[in-house]
């Protein structure tokens, strides 16, 4: 467990030097230990853990968004869980629960049960539909296609700049959008 | 949407570099700085004998206690827009304006007076500075709040009500330089009851702003 949590502080400080292959594998990694948390979380708030997983992209865009608040010199779960769980206490109180959220939700780092590689949720593929049009394009290209920045450039006649401001303006209108929800 | 589809796509944001919250703060203050200002000198300005003023310690000291708050509350405030933190360990840090406040208070017992202690704490500018700390404050608090709103509160009340000490502190400190009534009681009594008001307001609209 201390390891698993010393390797997330390794991968998240190359991350934010630049390294974006290792950012991707954190995310992976930390992926299946949120979605355990949520559902306890959920499960134990008398709610459908089928909406884990909207709990857990609202997580992760939290996480993508806010990393700047981590610091590079302290341990990264402690970080990664308190976002968790404020975002884990936002979904509940917007479906009207009464919030009391166990800070042991998600202080384990090992899930409980192996969840399924790919899971989906409708809350980001509602909310992208409202998306200006710019944005909503170049975030389907890349999330949806699979496309790099480099391609999804091309495919619109754009700069490689300028497809990196939309992404992140589409992620940072996107996560608006599910707040004011 | 698909989490691995979402995954793949924030790693492919990586290179997007925030800025830290404490710029973001500083540049938030620094753009309201001049609103307070104009209020305070279109509605309150310098008192005429200031120069005068500044030869009595406890005119120069009412500048301590504000600055001294304006000053904890910002680092209290940059800590608490990381989202694990929490008070504990930190609150400590707003305690100097209080102590310093008490110790002159104490000195100015000390000395003999030429007005009956009551008459000092009364003064003769209570309402005023009831209604300037609170207004002056306002553009500041809006700075303090979208600072923090760039950072990550997990206590929005408890973050809001640190930018309401914050901006009261700094609006205190404009308005202290106005006031004519320099008695450490004065100051602890009128000044803290407008300050504790915006503070009040900060806490409320924390968490309406400061949800991330």
């Amino acid at each position: 467990m201390r390891e698993t949590e010393d390797e997330w502080t390794g991968l998240m400080r190359l991350a934010i030097s630049g390294d974006s292959a290792a950012y991707h594998r954190l995310l992976k990694a930390v992926t299946p230990v949120l979605r355990a948390g949520a559902r306890r979380g959920l499960a134990r708030a008398g709610q459908p853990v089928d909406q884990s997983e909207d709990v857990v992209q609202d997580i992760l865009l939290a996480v993508h968004l806010k990393r700047h608040t981590w610091d590079a010199k302290a341990p990264f779960a402690p970080w990664l869980f308190a976002i968790a769980r404020n975002k884990l206490i936002d979904a509940l109180r917007r479906r009207g629960r009464r919030v009391f959220v166990n800070i042991d939700d998600f202080a384990e780092t090992i899930p409980d049960e192996p969840v399924a590689e790919t899971v989906s949720a409708s809350e980001i593929a509602a909310q992208l539909q409202s998306l200006p049009a710019r944005q909503r394009d170049v975030l389907q290209s890349i999330a949806v296609e699979s496309a790099s920045i480099k391609d999804t450039a091309a495919k619109f006649a754009m700069s490689e700049g300028a497809v990196r401001v939309a992404l992140h303006r589409a992620l940072a209108s996107l996560t608006a959008r599910l707040r004011e929800q | 949407m698909e989490t691995e589809q979402l995954i793949r796509t924030l790693a492919a944001d990586n290179l997007h570099r925030a800025r830290p919250v404490g710029l973001v703060l500083a540049l938030a203050l620094l753009a309201a700085a001049p609103v307070s200002m104009v209020m305070f000198l279109t509605e309150f300005g310098v008192r005429p004998d200031v120069m005068t003023a500044m030869h009595n310690p406890f005119f120069d000291l009412k500048f301590v206690v504000t600055l001294a708050l304006a000053v904890s509350a910002i680092v209290v405030s940059l800590h608490l827009s990381r989202p694990e933190a929490s008070l504990k360990g930190w609150a400590w840090l707003l305690l100097i304006p209080a102590g310093i406040l008490a110790t002159a208070i104490a000195s100015e017992m000390m000395m003999p007076q030429r007005l009956p202690m009551m008459t000092r704490l009364i003064g003769s500018n209570s309402r005023v500075c009831m209604t300037a700390i609170p207004l002056m404050s306002l553009p500041l608090l809006a700075a303090a709040l979208i600072g923090l709103r760039h950072g990550a509160p997990t206590r929005p009340a408890v973050a809001g009500a640190i930018a309401g000490l914050l901006s009261a502190g700094l609006a205190a400190t404009l308005y202290a330089s106005h006031c004519t009534d320099d008695s450490p009681l004065f100051v602890a009594t009128w000044y803290t009851i407008s300050i504790a008001l915006v503070t009040a307001i900060g806490a409320l609209v924390g968490p309406r702003v400061l949800r991330f």
